[in-house]
């Protein structure tokens, strides 16, 4: 594909992702914090974020699994992925957590359920649409031009 | 302690008696994040992920102008943690500041009354960075 096309999808699917919510501001100050000596800082922050969120969906399926659910352990968990999510800007993600945890100071299994459903949606939906934004960067720099600045 | 710093002349100083700054945050991601956001105020940075870590730390080098400390964390909270620095008569003059995600006023209180510096909202911005220039040892 050639530069100003990539270039143009770029600028649309960036402009979406943040309309439709699932990215918020706190990704554009990720962004803000990327130079030439940091060059692969937002790649590295949310390789970071990935890593993390998968090992904690992991945690919140084995805890909500038990017989006997010690909540309080699941909203541990909860609280990290409502962290981690909101450093990166994963706002949806972030919403759903906040929801998630409501349902664990409840004590309501059946809601914490739902819920890890939902986050485990909304976790993949980011993580692809991210990837997607990485890599049309990529193309974007492999074509020789440079990675339209939207803020 | 007056600064002879203005809010201009902040930042890490000259790399002979650059600002070192600890991170203690559980989250590989607020590490980075807030690690990166210290840096390019060119302070030197040292992350580790627990408060038990940055008291072994703290142990072999006292050259620790500010800690900045997450409040949640499993173990040793950021309170546990600066109750003991200003418990201690070599670390009790290191400003601490602690970050939460919670915006819980009773939490923020006993942490001021503790004697932290300040206490940030994460996401941590930029400008809260700023702002404790002039907080630094």
């Amino acid at each position: 594909m050639e530069l100003g096309s990539l270039q143009r999808r770029y600028i649309d699917f960036t402009t979406a992702l943040f309309r439709e919510g699932f990215l918020d501001n706190q990704y554009t100050q990720l962004q803000q914090l990327q130079d030439e000596s940091n060059p692969e800082f937002v790649l590295e922050v949310v390789t970071l974020f990935f890593e993390d969120s998968e090992k904690l969906l992991d945690e919140l399926s084995r805890t909500l699994d038990q017989q006997v659910v010690d909540y309080k352990k699941v909203d541990a968990h909860v609280h990290q992925l409502k962290g981690s999510s909101a450093s990166i800007g994963a706002q949806r993600v972030k919403n759903v957590c906040m929801a998630f945890r409501n349902f664990c100071e409840e004590r309501n299994q059946e809601g914490c359920l739902r819920c890890l459903q939902q986050v485990r949606q909304e976790y993949f939906l980011v993580k692809s649409k991210l990837e997607t934004l990485f890599r049309l960067e990529k193309q974007i720099l492999a074509a020789g031009g440079s990675v339209p600045v939207l803020w | 302690m007056l600064s002879p710093r203005g809010p201009k002349a902040c930042g890490g100083g000259a790399a002979d008696r650059q600002i070192h700054v600890l991170a203690v945050d559980d989250s590989s991601v607020d590490r980075a994040v807030i690690a990166r956001l210290l840096r390019s105020s060119k302070y030197r940075v040292t992350t580790v992920d627990s408060g038990k870590k940055a008291l072994e730390l703290l142990g072999l080098e006292p050259n620790v102008n500010m800690i900045i400390t997450d409040y949640w964390m499993p173990e040793m909270t950021g309170y546990e943690l600066l109750k003991i620095v200003k418990e201690s008569s070599e670390l009790r003059e290191i400003p601490v500041v602690i970050m939460s995600s919670e915006n819980v006023p009773n939490r923020i209180n006993r942490c001021l009354e503790e004697g932290a510096e300040d206490f940030l909202l994460k996401p941590v911005r930029p400008s809260d960075v700023a702002r404790l220039c002039n907080r630094m040892r």
